[in-house]
C-alpha cells in the first residue's frame, strides 16, 4: 500500500471521528464535569461551584425525575406491546396481498416520516375537551365528555394511543422486510399437506419470524426511551407527574430552571440507564442473529 | 391467500388500519380551512375558507415564510454533509482494508449514539454553541442535525455499499485506480439510489425535528415545527393557525413518499440494526 492511499483513508475517516469526537463525546464528559457543580448564568457568564456530590443527593429528591424514569419504562413497555401486537397483523396482511400493496405501504408510512409535532398537534386538537372529535362521538352514546390530557388517571392512556398509532409502522415495516425474506419452499410444502390458513401462521409463520419479531421489539424499547415531542405538545408531563418523562425532566430542569448542574446529573443517569438496557438489547440481537444462521 | 373470505377479512382489516392512519389527518385538514367559531362549534358542514392560511403567511407578526427558509436550509445543508461524511468513510471502513477494531468501534460508537436520547446532549450543544457565539444561529443548528441524523446516514449508506458486487472495484483496481479513485468514480455513481434514499430520509428528520431546533435556535432562526408549536402556546390557542402550519409541513414528506416511496421503505429497513 502506498503512502497516497493511507493519507485517502485517514481523510476520508477524519470527518466521521471529528464529529463524534467533538459532538458526542465532548459534551458526554461536560455533563459528567457539570454534574459536580452549581452552574449560575449571572453577568452574561456561567458561574461554576463545585458542590461535589450534591446533586446527585438531591436527585432522589427531585420531583420529577424518578416518577419520570418510572412512565419512561412504563410507556415503553405498554406502547412496544400494542405496536408489536398491530404492527405483526398489519405486516402478515400486507405480505398476503397482491393488488394495492404499494398504496397500503405508502399510507402506513406516513406517521414515521411527518413531524412529531403537527402528530402532537393533531391528537391534541382530536383529546380537546370541548370541541375534540373523541367527546364529539362520545356524547353521539349519551357519555359525559372526557378529560383526555387533563385527568391523571387517563392522560397516561392518552399518551400511549398516541405513541402506539406514531410508531406501529414502523413496526411494519420491519416486520414485513421480515415476513418477504422467509424460505417459500415451506410454504409450498405445507401448502401440499393441506395445511390451513391459520395452522400456517400459527406453526410456520410465527416461529420463523421469532427473531425478527424479538429483535424489532428490543429495538423499539429502546428508541422509546426518546419520547419527547408529543409529551411537550400534549401534556407537558402533566397532570402532576402522570405523563412525565426523562426527556421532558431534563428539558425542563436544563432550560426552564436553568438548573444546569441537577440537568447534567439527570442527564447522566439517563445515559447510564440507557447504556446498561443498550448493551442488554445489543447481546439479545447477537445472540438471536446467532440462532437464526 | 387461499380463499376469498380470507382475502375479504384481509382486506377489510388492513382498510380498518388504514383508516385510523388517514382519519387524524383529514381531520387536521378539515380544521385548517375552518374559522375558529367553525372549530368551536364542531360545525361538520361549513364554508371552506383560506383565512388560517392568510394569517399563517401574511398576518403583521407571520414568520412562516422564514421558518420554511430556515427548515429547507439547514435540512438541505445537514443532509449534504452527512452524505459526504457517510459516503467516504463507510466506503473506507466497509470497502478497504482497514484494521477491524477501528470498523467495529466507530460502528458501535454510532450504534450506541443513535439509540440514546438526544436531549441528553442538547444541554451540551447549547453551552457550546454559546461559548463560540454560536447560539441562534443556523450553523450550531446544522451542526446538531448532522450529529443526530448522523448514525442513520451512515446505516443506510454502509447496507447499500455492501451490496456494490466487489467485482467492479476489483476490476477498478487492476486499471490501477487508487481508493480514492474507486471512491469517486466507481462507488458514488454506484451508489446512486443509496444516497438517494439516505438524502430523502435524512432530510426529512431535519425537517421534522423538534427538540433539537426549539433548544438551539431563537424567533429569527426557528424552524417550523418550532413555529407550529409557538401556536399553542399562548394565552389562547391558535387552532386554525396549528392546523394551516401542520397542513403545510406535511407537504415535502408526502411528496417524498409519493415519488420515493421504494427507497424510503429500502432506507428506513436499512437503517434499523441488524
Amino acid at each position: 500500500m502506498n503512502t497516497k492511499d493511507k493519507n485517502w483513508k485517514i481523510l476520508s475517516l477524519t470527518p466521521l471521528i471529528a464529529v463524534l469526537v467533538i459532538l458526542t463525546l465532548v459534551p458526554l464528559v461536560n455533563i459528567f464535569y457539570n454534574s459536580f457543580f452549581d452552574i449560575r448564568w449571572d453577568d452574561g457568564k456561567y458561574n461554576y461551584k463545585y458542590i461535589g456530590l450534591e446533586n446527585y443527593i438531591e436527585l432522589p429528591n427531585n420531583k420529577f425525575y424518578l416518577p419520570g424514569l418510572i412512565n419512561t419504562i412504563k410507556l415503553s413497555i405498554f406502547a412496544v406491546f400494542f405496536q408489536m401486537l398491530f404492527g405483526f397483523l398489519i405486516a402478515l396482511g400486507i405480505s398476503k396481498i397482491k393488488r394495492g400493496k404499494g398504496l397500503f405501504i405508502s399510507l402506513f408510512l406516513l406517521p414515521i416520516l411527518l413531524p412529531p409535532i403537527v402528530i402532537g398537534s393533531i391528537w391534541r386538537l382530536m383529546y380537546g375537551f370541548d370541541f375534540g372529535i373523541f367527546n364529539y362521538i362520545l356524547s353521539f352514546f349519551g357519555v359525559f365528555p372526557l378529560d383526555w390530557l387533563g385527568s391523571s388517571s387517563l392522560a397516561f392512556t392518552s399518551i400511549v394511543i398516541v405513541d402506539v398509532w406514531h410508531w406501529t409502522p414502523f413496526v411494519v415495516l420491519l416486520l414485513l422486510a421480515g415476513l418477504e425474506s422467509l424460505p417459500t419452499d415451506v410454504y409450498e410444502a405445507a401448502r401440499v399437506d393441506g395445511t390451513s390458513g391459520w395452522n400456517e401462521i400459527i406453526y410456520i409463520t410465527i416461529p420463523l419470524m421469532i427473531p425478527t419479531i424479538i429483535v424489532t421489539m428490543v429495538f423499539r424499547f429502546i428508541l422509546s426511551f426518546k419520547v419527547f415531542d408529543e409529551i411537550y405538545l400534549l401534556t407537558q408531563g402533566g397532570p402532576g407527574t402522570s405523563t412525565e418523562v426523562i426527556s421532558f425532566s431534563i428539558y425542563e430542569t436544563f432550560f426552564e430552571s436553568d438548573n444546569m448542574g441537577l440537568g447534567s446529573v439527570m442527564s447522566v443517569v439517563s445515559l447510564f440507564v440507557v447504556s446498561l438496557l443498550i448493551i442488554i438489547v445489543l447481546n439479545v440481537i447477537r445472540r438471536v442473529n446467532k440462532y437464526a444462521n | 391467500m387461499r380463499t376469498s373470505t380470507e382475502r375479504l377479512i384481509n382486506y377489510t382489516m388492513l382498510s380498518f388500519f388504514a383508516i385510523l392512519v388517514l382519519a387524524p389527518f383529514i381531520w387536521i385538514a378539515t380544521i385548517a380551512f375552518k374559522t375558529q367559531i367553525d372549530i368551536m362549534m364542531m360545525k361538520i358542514i361549513f364554508k371552506p375558507t383560506l383565512f388560517n392560511f392568510d394569517k399563517l403567511f401574511f398576518s403583521k407578526e407571520a414568520t412562516f415564510f422564514r421558518d420554511i427558509f430556515n427548515s429547507l436550509f439547514v435540512g438541505i445543508i445537514s443532509t449534504l454533509i452527512i452524505l459526504v461524511i457517510c459516503s467516504m468513510a463507510s466506503f473506507t471502513m466497509i470497502r478497504t482494508k482497514i484494521s477491524n477494531w477501528i470498523t467495529a468501534v466507530l460502528f458501535l460508537w454510532v450504534i450506541v449514539f443513535h439509540m440514546l436520547p438526544p436531549i441528553t446532549f442538547v444541554g451540551s450543544w447549547f453551552q457550546m454553541a454559546n461559548s463560540v457565539g454560536l447560539f441562534n444561529s443556523r450553523i450550531a443548528l446544522i451542526l446538531a442535525h448532522v450529529t443526530v441524523n448522523l448514525p442513520l446516514g451512515l446505516l443506510i449508506i454502509s447496507s447499500f455499499m455492501r451490496d456494490v458486487p466487489t467485482e467492479i472495484q476489483e476490476a477498478a483496481y487492476i486499471d490501477g485506480c487508487s481508493n480514492r479513485q474507486v471512491y469517486l468514480k466507481v462507488m458514488l455513481p454506484l451508489l446512486g439510489p443509496g444516497l438517494f434514499a439516505t438524502a430523502v430520509i435524512v432530510f426529512l428528520f431535519s425537517w421534522n425535528d423538534f427538540m433539537v431546533a426549539m433548544n438551539l435556535t431563537a424567533k429569527a432562526t426557528q424552524t417550523v415545527p418550532v413555529s407550529i408549536a409557538t401556536f399553542s402556546q399562548q394565552y389562547e390557542v391558535r387552532y386554525g393557525e396549528m392546523a394551516a402550519g401542520s397542513l403545510v409541513s406535511l407537504v415535502p414528506a408526502l411528496i417524498l413518499t409519493f415519488f420515493a416511496q421504494k427507497y424510503i421503505v429500502k432506507g428506513l429497513t436499512a437503517g434499523a440494526v441488524k
